[in-house]
């Protein structure tokens, strides 16, 4: 198929009340890394109506192959991952009382006071911590260590719990104006925009959509996707942080150190901690934003790393890129990204698939 | 002592390789033209040449006769580098490493990006007896603003420095590990009669974690893997405690922190060098990691081992090989080619 064709309605995806919807049943959703029971169900109804092969692998992960129709096809890998960073219960001290532990990156400063959902019932309770009334100016000044903190869940919810279920932040999404607050948003936001690719996919590709597990802990979900699809190009649709706040703490008030920001559309990866991008794959998606007039930005080169991490060293390589949404406080109880950079990450994903030519791999130039 | 070899007649063919190769500019992810230099100097040698979805140059040498193995020998054509983080309003670009840059061997130094674009390295106001970390860094291009700025975002630049011959001792910025392209590439050419099918392989992002040598030796699926790198020595002054030094003989590896290698390729090293009266010296390094770990981890694991060429300075702009040290190492790397490999 001519990579010039014109592109149906369905190639210019938007974000309207049905996505939305979408997105908030998978953000309520609980999905800590090693127990994505949750949002794999969501997802295996989402994505069996749109793909020709869909199967759940050894570890959880949700590969759904949907066939193109055209002439030398490019297996194209799209990896988003389905597990959120959270927590474990470590040991039950009577009372409804939970020790825990941290699954992925959590900042330990920020779980004071935070109300959390424990295992598949959502069972509700709180990270507790003693009344300001009763601290001392001295003990204001460190923050709580993780051995200290407890998830209260009361006298109802302990006997509808056990060690080793996972919990998370008890957030719900709310849209605000152009924006949504959300726990995980980071990687919902892949998933819905992963399944919205597959609902508007091209014919002159095959899209091998991988919804992955164990992301957070170190890109194991991806690693085995990847061995079994096999692809030609991989791609890892993730959200990535926007710390474009204002330097409040520097005397000359430029923050040059954002990552990415907020409005200023999707995050092109060249480089973080685990890939340095393909520069034929950014090439070809700067352009296609710049033709197709989508507002797209550089993710600073930093640390930090998505499963195409994973992707790009399985078997004898893989060509692989990184694409995110801007989310400001990524990790925490309340992310917040804007409706519009969510919709121009989709609009952009969506537009450089459907001119992919696969003669963008040669002649070869990594 | 070992004699000067300053004093005997050196191959001015193979300084020459020497010094293009380790002036030609390729960070990780950016190897390109030196990828191009590479093969240019291999294509009237090699039966076969191909460059992988990474971007590693493959080069066959030979077929397997009997007695023969697929055998795979790594030398990493990437080097460190920077890539750009931040323009600022005046024209300065922030910057982050690619591989494992010292703040302090950056400061004052040049850089050249791959878009042809100059710069220097400046920094910040240091509170006093402290030591400068890479956010206190950034490029000057002589840009005036960060609309007349040359870079941007993502752009990579390379260390500049010239070749530097000092008779005896080799000094570039890039010796990690072009030196080891060049005794490869000197190997290719010297190569006859040998039993095995050999797989030179130019791997691409050793530096920023064996990334090419991992998915080149999945591709090769080697019988028996060697890796050439540098090493570090411990014959400066008040430097580590380590027993290799420069003019004594390529090391042959037998530790460092990621990679133990395979006894039986030690002793078939060792074999081979002292039936050849080559010098060598055996190698632990406390620090670091070659692409052997890479080939010893492929597929259901390779014996490996890692052929060293000591260096001094490593990762700064002015590492130091020593000349007699590269002709011994293409001694010994093209005797182990070219005999039936007995791993006992």
């Amino acid at each position: 198929m001519s990579p010039n064709m014109k592109m149906t309605n369905n190639a210019r995806p938007r974000i309207g009340k049905k996505q939305i919807a979408l997105l908030a049943e998978l953000c309520n959703a609980l999905a800590v890394s090693g127990d994505e029971q949750e949002v794999r169900e969501i997802v295996l109804r989402e994505v069996k109506p749109l793909c020709q092969q869909v199967e759940v692998d050894a570890m959880g992960n949700v590969l759904a192959t949907r066939i193109g129709s055209g002439q030398n096809k490019a297996r194209v890998m799209i990896a988003a991952h389905m597990d959120e960073v959270g927590f474990m219960l470590t040991q039950n001290d009577g009372d409804g009382l939970y020790g825990f532990s941290i699954v992925g990156g959590i900042d330990e400063r920020q779980l004071v006071g935070k109300a959390v959902i424990v295992g598949r019932e959502h069972i509700p309770g709180v990270i507790g911590a003693k009344a300001i009334h009763l601290t001392t100016p001295e003990e204001r000044k460190t923050a709580l260590k993780l051995e200290q903190l407890r998830i209260d869940l009361g006298p109802d919810g302990s006997g509808k719990v056990r060690v080793g279920d996972r919990a998370g932040f008890a957030t719900q999404l709310t849209e605000i104006g152009p924006s949504i607050r959300a726990k995980a948003l980071d990687n919902r936001l892949g998933v819905a925009n992963l399944i919205e690719l597959l609902r508007g996919a091209p014919e002159n590709i095959d899209l091998l959509a991988a919804f992955t597990v164990q992301e957070e802990v170190g890109l194991r979900g991806a690693r085995v996707a990847a061995y079994h699809l096999a692809p030609q190009i991989g791609i890892a649709v993730d959200s990535t942080p926007a710390n474009d706040l204002p330097a409040y703490d520097d005397d000359d008030g430029e923050n040059t150190r954002y990552n990415t920001r907020l409005d200023c559309g999707p995050a092109i990866y060249l480089m973080d901690g685990a890939t340095i991008a393909d520069r034929r794959l950014a090439e070809w998606l700067m352009k296609t934003a710049e033709e197709e007039g989508i507002p797209y930005q550089i993710r600073q080169p930093n640390p930090g790393g998505t499963d195409a991490g994973a992707i790009h060293k399985t078997r004898s390589g893989v060509p692989s890129i990184s694409v995110s949404v801007p989310q400001r406080y990524c990790h925490t109880a309340a992310g917040l990204i804007r409706k519009a950079d969510w919709e121009n990450t989709l609009r952009l994903l969506s537009a450089a698939l459907w001119r992919l030519d696969s003669k963008i791999l040669t002649p070869s130039e990594a | 002592m070992t004699k000067t070899p300053s004093t005997k007649a050196r191959d001015e063919a193979l300084l020459a390789l020497i010094k293009k190769l380790v002036e030609t500019p390729g960070p990780s992810g950016q190897e390109s033209l030196i990828r191009a230099a590479v093969a240019e100097e291999i294509k009237d040698y090699a039966d076969e040449i191909r460059t992988d979805a990474l971007g590693n140059l493959i080069a066959r040498v030979g077929t397997k006769k009997p007695g023969g193995l697929r055998v795979m020998v790594s030398a990493h054509i990437d080097e460190i580098g920077l890539m750009v983080t931040h323009v600022d309003a005046n024209g300065f670009a922030r910057f982050i490493a690619i591989g494992g840059v010292s703040p302090l061997t950056c400061i004052g130094g040049r850089v050249l990006f791959m878009n042809g674009t100059r710069g220097v390295i400046g920094c910040e106001r240091l509170e006093p007896n402290t030591a400068p970390t890479l956010e206190k860094l950034f490029i000057d291009t002589g840009a005036l603003s960060s609309d007349d700025c040359p870079v941007r975002v993502g752009d990579v630049c390379g260390f500049e420095r010239p070749f530097l011959d000092l008779g005896a001792h080799l000094v570039a910025k890039s010796m990690d590990d072009r030196i080891s392209a060049a005794v490869a590439i000197q190997a290719i050419r010297a190569l006859k009669d040998s039993p095995h099918e050999v797989f030179f392989v130019f791997s691409v992002q050793e530096e920023v974690g064996l990334r090419g040598a991992t998915t080149a030796a999945y591709g090769v699926n080697p019988d028996v893997g060697l890796a050439v790198d540098v090493t570090r020595t411990g014959d400066t002054p008040r430097t580590i405690k380590m027993e290799v030094a420069l003019d004594k003989g390529p090391a042959i590896k037998v530790r460092d922190s990621s990679f133990i290698a395979d006894p039986r390729v030690v002793n078939w090293m060792v074999a081979a060098a002292k039936a050849s009266k080559i010098p060598y010296q055996l190698e632990v390094l406390e620090a670091g990691g070659t692409d052997g770990r890479a080939i010893q981890l492929a597929h259901a694991g390779v014996p490996a081992g890692c052929l060293s060429i000591p260096c001094r300075y490593i990762h700064s702009p002015s590492e130091m090989v020593s000349y007699a040290d590269v002709e011994n190492a293409v001694k010994l790397l093209v005797r182990l080619l070219s005999e039936e490999i007995k791993l006992g």
